[in-house]
């Protein structure tokens, strides 16, 4: 062994031995102080680096940051469309259930359900149109309902759509009959698309909440159907009968889905009705 | 040849006009869109085929409307005279011809509507059918007229070209 590998090995060993005394904790407060030193340094040159590093990428940085911003943007669009794709969805469900539930309620009745299309074009007539027609059997006269209660009756039919008459239009009038009070009374319609009782008798006390319902009198619609509750009495004793607003069971603003009933035939009466004398 | 746009056109129109502009209403009124394509289609100088334009029209409203057929027929082609009387005397200002038609033929059709209601037995009261239907369905008349007019006027150019007009 020459004197240059031996010197070589009298420092391994001296260096080796102060680091295992300084790991067995020999050195205690000197290699503490010595390694916060070493600590600071490396803070340092680490935060010196880290913002050298932040300098040169950050521009690359912005570039894929947008690039993901618009990714993410067109994802977000594309979701809230189904979002309200899917609440649509929800609402026809939740329409359809109610009536699905009206019907089952119903057995004596056969329905058909039709989507509502469109109204009439003329303000002063209140009638939607139907996507349901001839080719699923819908006839003139038929009743329209709701699960909240009676809408109209079919007006006009063609192979694949039908109009429908509301009872809020101005022409219509249907007999009813007020649960409470038991009596029996007609429903209008009106220009401003309210529902009003008239021939409610005067010897009658109606209140206000009562029910109405149709009465089947006359064949045109089937009894029993509800139209809505009173709201308020007019009473004049000039006047031979009373009359009352009423509140529509059915949100005639909002109507999406409908039922036809299809197993009620109207009775045509006016062969019945007398002619007027001479 | 072009003017064969008056079937799909008129017919966008008609289904436009009874599943959106019908639902857009102010108190009990809504806008007429075939009255305002039709008077605005007659008041372009132009045009030669206002008369065919309210026929289709007629046709189409009479199918899709409960209103009796001739009401619609006789206020639509009602209009389409009014406009060709005012497009030959205010020809210099037609935005003020266009909203004269379009007043004026406004309250025709609703007089005319209602006359034949009452005839038929619709119980109407006047005052209600003025201040509910009429007087908003004008005002809503009266604001679709411009952007109306300005689609009409650039139709016609289409319809009947520079070269075939003179």
């Amino acid at each position: 062994m020459n004197s240059r590998s031996l010197q070589t090995t009298i420092i391994f060993l001296v260096v080796g031995g102060i680091l295992a005394l300084a790991l067995g904790g020999f050195f205690g407060s000197a290699s503490r102080q010595f390694g916060s030193v070493l600590i600071d340094a490396q803070t340092w040159f680490s935060s010196r680096f880290l913002g050298l590093q932040d300098f040169i990428t950050a521009p690359r940085d912005i570039v894929s940051l947008r690039t993901r911003n618009a990714e993410l943007e067109t994802q977000v669009s594309q979701l809230q469309a189904q979002v309200i794709e899917l609440q649509q969805r929800v609402n026809e469900t939740e329409i359809l259930a109610a009536l699905v539930d009206f019907s089952r309620s119903n057995p004596e009745s056969t329905y058909k359900a039709a989507a509502v299309i469109g109204r009439d074009p003329s303000p002063f007539l209140h009638y939607i149109i139907i996507n349901r027609g001839s080719n699923d059997d819908i006839r003139r006269g038929m009743p329209v309902v709701t699960n909240q209660g009676l809408v109209g009756r079919v007006d006009a039919v063609i192979a694949d759509a039908a109009r429908v008459q509301l009872i809020t239009d101005p022409a219509s009038a249907v007999n009813v009959y007020l649960q409470n009070a038991d009596t029996s009374a007609v429903a209008f319609g009106s220009v401003t698309g309210d529902v009003s009782l008239d021939m409610i008798s005067q010897n009658t006390t109606v209140e206000s909440g009562d029910l109405i319902l149709t009465s089947g009198l006359g064949g045109g619609f089937p009894s029993d159907l509800i139209i809505g509750q009173v709201v308020t009495m007019r009473t004049l004793e000039f006047e031979l009968f009373q009359q009352a607003t009423v509140q529509p069971a059915v949100d005639f603003t909002r109507l999406e889905i409908v039922l036809v009933i299809t197993n009620f035939r109207p009775v045509d009466i006016t062969p019945l009705e007398p002619l007027p004398s001479p | 040849m072009r003017n064969i746009i008056a079937f799909p056109l008129l017919g966008l129109a008609v289904i436009l006009q009874s599943s959106i502009v019908s639902q857009v209403k102010l108190i009990s009124g809504y806008a007429d869109l075939l009255l305002l394509m039709l008077a605005a289609w007659a008041l372009q100088e132009r045009v030669k085929s206002a008369w065919h334009w309210a026929v289709v029209a007629c046709v189409l409203v009479g199918f899709v409307s409960s209103m009796p057929w001739p009401v619609v027929a006789v206020g639509y082609l009602g209009v389409i005279f009014l406009a060709q009387i005012l497009q030959r005397r205010v020809w210099q200002a037609p935005l003020l011809a266009m909203f004269s038609v379009i007043f004026i033929g406004t309250i025709f059709i609703h007089i005319l509507s209602f006359v034949a209601l009452r005839v038929l037995g619709t119980p109407f009261s006047f005052a209600d059918v003025i201040g509910l239907i009429t007087l908003p369905s004008l005002l809503l008349n009266m604001l679709f007229s411009i952007p109306i007019y300005a689609l009409m006027r650039d139709l016609s150019r289409w319809v009947y070209p520079f070269e075939e007009y003179e």
